[in-house]
């Protein structure tokens, strides 16, 4: 007389096995999709990067444009404000120790998010106690370079990947 | 159980062919479109690209002109084998007024690959206007709009089949005692015979990029391939995940038919009844 | 039916949440090897399990989609197209919501058309009946207003069709005047429609899963009947729910997937009516105004009857009617396997349903065979429709001669295979 229990005990059994792993495999991917559709989609993506016209900049000027709906810094940095930066390149207060020249392509064009890096509100310009930016959320000072250098965000404003096409266009993202 | 079984096929058989007989909006009041091979129909349905580059080409350089396709963007073009800096050089073609300058004055600007084909006409009413009161559809889902799918395959028509049969379906005159509206124009497909559009193609009127002959079979074909692939784009993507979700599934489910064979094996047959206890 | 033995987990963890929250002796008693079921149910018990399949399916695929989905008439059409187009497997998602709607009702008009048959309604069953027919009706619902969302020409039409259907009761006092545009929030289908479509849509399934739970609760009380119809009489008569009928579902639930795909990936526009991808136009009415297939037979009676408020009677009453099945039929053995006359009838009974089905999307102007209209064979078939419940069935249970059951589930068991 056999029992029920026999039954659920031949767990063992290669068929058992081989149905399981393919019922796994099947469950995996119809909840890939699930999780996926929650992705950027196609339409968001497109507008992943952007050109920018640099030309109306002037020097010592700034300008905001917005990329993936969040704001870009782009600054024509004076030749006194280059070699500001590139001064305290070795302060010993850097937070988050970096030198102007890992920051920017060419020195006079500072390109960077202009979201901060504690909790994401948007720095003011030309403020703060460094001739740069400063947050008012919770009092973050940034220097002429974008690195912090007072206050509790604790890196620099973050500089994407972006590229010349010209000298008076660039392309971020 | 077996007496159950035919009469279930039964019932599903007659059920799948009384859902498919119903009119079709398209063809009612005029001729049944012929059917035409298209490389997208079938389990094994692929986009033909060539012919599909060649309708985008008769799209705006005929079609573009009444018929709007608000939901295509230029990105999308991609699917016909365009890599990025063609589909640049196509989006930079157009202008878009949806900017304001310093002063709030629109300005207007050059496309880029994120934008959607633009409207010929402002609004309905000027579409309207310009076209005797008609309005000329959208293209972006008019192939599935114009579809009647049946069981039978016969009595099946494709979007496609009913565009070729318009494009190709107008007579010069109308036949002997048919009373044809001022404005209207005859042709074989259309509901009532009588259509507000005038023949939009003729032998030659575009010169295909690829060489291809531009007769106005040619060109109904691949202006109906185009707008397929504008009302479906994932066709060809959905056709092939099928084939893979429905042979997987066959195998899972035969592994499924044996484990379930095997865990019944022993008392399927009563095998563990005692009938002393019974 | 109360299992034999308490479920005591080895595990000293799984052990310390067991005592706190039973979870696992309530899923083992329920669906586990705990729960002990009839031993000779066939693959139309299989439909049951399908049919909460389908629940979950359409539930997961719905919140999904709701992420993306825009209830504005201005954008609700294209909000849709950008599923397909621009959503990563949008396309796929609104394919599997669109024909899970269709798989639903198949599979819940089988696993209804089942109960017929084997007597499923009959005592003690009766409530767990009635829930299924609320269930139906909830499904209902839910359906038309979920086909309204995508704003097509048919989405917007039938909704103006369905809701004008209670500008008929228009001679209650008080509310009778403003109920349909009580319904609409306006003085046509519109904007407000849209919004309070698209929350009671998100809403209903929640209730359905409610009263799913007191369906299989109300079911666990008497336990399954099977195809014999008659009762368990002893513990052989019996088998755990796990593994065999979780392995007999789990089978049954391969093939059904597999018939699904074939409408997500191949045929997914083929249950629905190519006028929805026209987007709404409240100026123009489309040649043919037809709901979705599982709609049909009602719709069909619906016509047959010349009167506006008395087509609507009979097309609720048409489903009404299913509350009375447990005293109308007054056979006193289930399953029609026994009652050969009864079983003549009931698949009369679905073909006419079909029937009905077929009427249901023609114009009832149309020709059919004899020169007479479709209209005719509506009223015909819808006289059928109620006549079997009315007249054929109180007569045909209590008077038909039916042939001999067996003594027991175990004992048919066992002379199935002598025979063998």
């Amino acid at each position: 007389m056999t029992t029920h229990d026999d039954v659920v005990e031949e767990r063992r059994n290669f068929l058992y096995i081989a149905t399981g792993a393919a019922g796994a495999v099947a469950a995996g991917a119809a909840v890939w999709p699930l999780i996926d559709q929650m992705n950027p989609s196609k339409d968001v993506l497109a507008l992943s990067s952007i050109e920018v016209d640099i030309s109306v900049i002037a020097e010592g000027e700034s300008a905001v444009f917005l990329w993936r709906k969040n704001p870009v810094f782009i600054r024509h940095r004076t030749a006194e404000e280059i070699a500001r930066a590139i001064a305290d390149d070795n302060a010993e207060d850097l937070i988050d120790p970096q030198t102007d020249a890992e920051r920017i392509q060419k020195p006079e064009w500072l390109v960077m998010s202009g979201v901060c890096t504690h909790f994401g509100c948007i720095p003011l310009d030309q403020q703060g106690d460094f001739g740069g930016w400063f947050c008012p959320c919770h009092g973050s000072h940034y220097d002429i370079s974008g690195r912090i250098r007072k206050g509790p965000a604790p890196s620099n404003l973050p500089v994407m990947d972006y590229v010349f096409l010209d000298d008076s266009t660039i392309k971020i993202g | 159980m077996k007496n159950i079984n035919i009469k279930g096929l039964l019932a599903t058989i007659v059920t799948a062919a009384l859902l498919s007989s119903g009119a079709n909006a398209a063809t009612e009041g005029a001729m049944h479109p012929e059917k035409h091979d298209y490389t997208s129909t079938g389990i094994f349905g692929k986009f033909d690209i060539p012919s599909l580059q060649r309708g985008l080409q008769v799209y705006t350089e005929v079609c573009a002109a009444c018929h709007s396709m608000d939901l295509v963007a230029f990105r999308t073009l991609e699917d016909l084998g365009y890599n990025e800096d063609e589909i640049k050089a196509i989006a930079i073609e157009y202008e878009y007024e949806d900017t304001f300058d310093d002063d709030g004055e629109l300005i207007s600007r050059p496309g880029t690959p994120a934008d959607y084909f633009p409207a010929p006409f402002a609004n309905e009413k000027a579409a309207r206007s310009a076209n005797g009161g008609s309005l000329p559809p959208d293209f972006s889902t008019l192939i599935k709009a114009r579809e009647h799918l049946s069981f039978f395959p016969w009595a099946t028509v494709y979007g496609e089949d009913y565009v070729v049969a318009l494009m190709t379906g107008y007579h010069d005159e109308a036949p002997e005692g048919f009373e044809l509206t001022e404005g209207l124009y005859y042709n074989d497909y259309f509901t009532d015979y009588a259509i507000a559009m005038a023949p939009p193609l003729f032998d030659d009127f575009v010169e295909y990029a690829d060489g291809t002959p531009a007769t106005v079979e040619q060109m109904s074909y691949d202006v109906a391939n185009f707008m397929a692939w504008a009302s479906d784009p994932t066709m060809q993507e959905r056709k092939e995940m099928g084939l893979r979700v429905i042979l997987f599934m066959i195998v899972l489910s035969i592994l499924l038919y044996f484990t379930n064979k095997r865990v019944w094996r022993k008392i399927k047959k009563g095998q563990d009844i005692d009938p002393s206890q019974l | 039916m109360a299992s034999d033995k308490k479920y005591e987990p080895t595990n000293p963890t799984l052990k310390w949440v067991e005592d706190r929250l039973p979870i696992m002796g309530f899923v083992y008693n329920a669906v586990g090897a705990g729960y002990h079921v009839p031993r000779n149910l066939n693959y139309w018990w299989n439909f049951g399990v399908l049919a909460g399949f389908m629940m979950v399916v359409q539930i997961v695929t719905g919140i999904v989609l709701a992420m993306h989905y825009i209830p504005d008439i201005t954008v609700a059409f294209d909000s849709v197209q950008h599923i397909r187009r621009d959503v990563n497997y949008g396309w796929l998602l609104q394919a599997v919501h669109a024909n899970g709607a269709s798989m639903f009702f198949v599979v819940v008009y089988i696993h209804i058309l089942r109960g017929f048959y084997f007597g499923s309604y009959k005592s003690p069953r009766e409530i767990l009946w009635f829930l299924g027919i609320i269930i139906y009706l909830i499904m209902m619902a839910t359906g038309f207003m979920g086909y309204v969302l995508p704003w097509g020409q048919m989405s917007f039409w039938g909704a103006t069709v369905i809701t004008n259907f209670f500008s008929a009761f228009d001679f209650i006092p008080f509310i009778g005047d403003g109920l349909v545009e009580w319904l609409w929030g306006g003085f046509a289908v519109d904007q407000p429609t849209l919004n309070r479509f698209y929350s009671l849509h998100y809403l209903l399934p929640f209730v359905l899963v409610g009263v799913v739970i007191l369906h299989i609760w109300a079911l666990h009380i008497p336990g399954s009947t099977n195809p014999l119809g008659i009762d368990v009489k002893g513990p052989q008569d019996k088998i755990p729910f796990h593994p065999y009928y979780t392995a007999k579902d789990a089978f049954g639930l391969g093939v059904f997937i597999i018939f699904f795909s074939v409408f997500i990936f191949y045929i997914p526009d083929f249950l629905g009516h190519p006028d929805n991808y026209i987007e709404a136009d409240r100026l123009k009415t489309p040649a043919h105004i037809v709901p979705e297939w599982y709609y049909l037979p009602f719709y069909a009676i619906l016509r047959a009857i010349p009167d506006k408020l008395l087509g609507i009677v009979a097309m609720f009453g048409s489903i009404m009617i299913l509350f009375a099945m447990p005293w109308l039929d007054g056979a006193r053995i289930r399953s029609m396997r026994f009652r050969p006359l009864s079983k003549f009838f009931f698949w009369i009974f679905v073909v006419n349903g079909l029937f009905l089905g077929y009427l249901g999307q023609i114009s009832p102007d149309d020709i059919l065979a004899f020169g007479w209209t479709a209209l005719t064979y509506a009223q015909i078939a819808t006289f059928y429709y109620f006549a079997y419940f009315l007249v054929v069935m109180p007569l045909v249970s209590r008077m038909e001669t039916t042939k001999p059951v067996p003594t027991s589930i175990a004992a048919a068991v066992l002379d199935a295979n002598k025979k063998g």
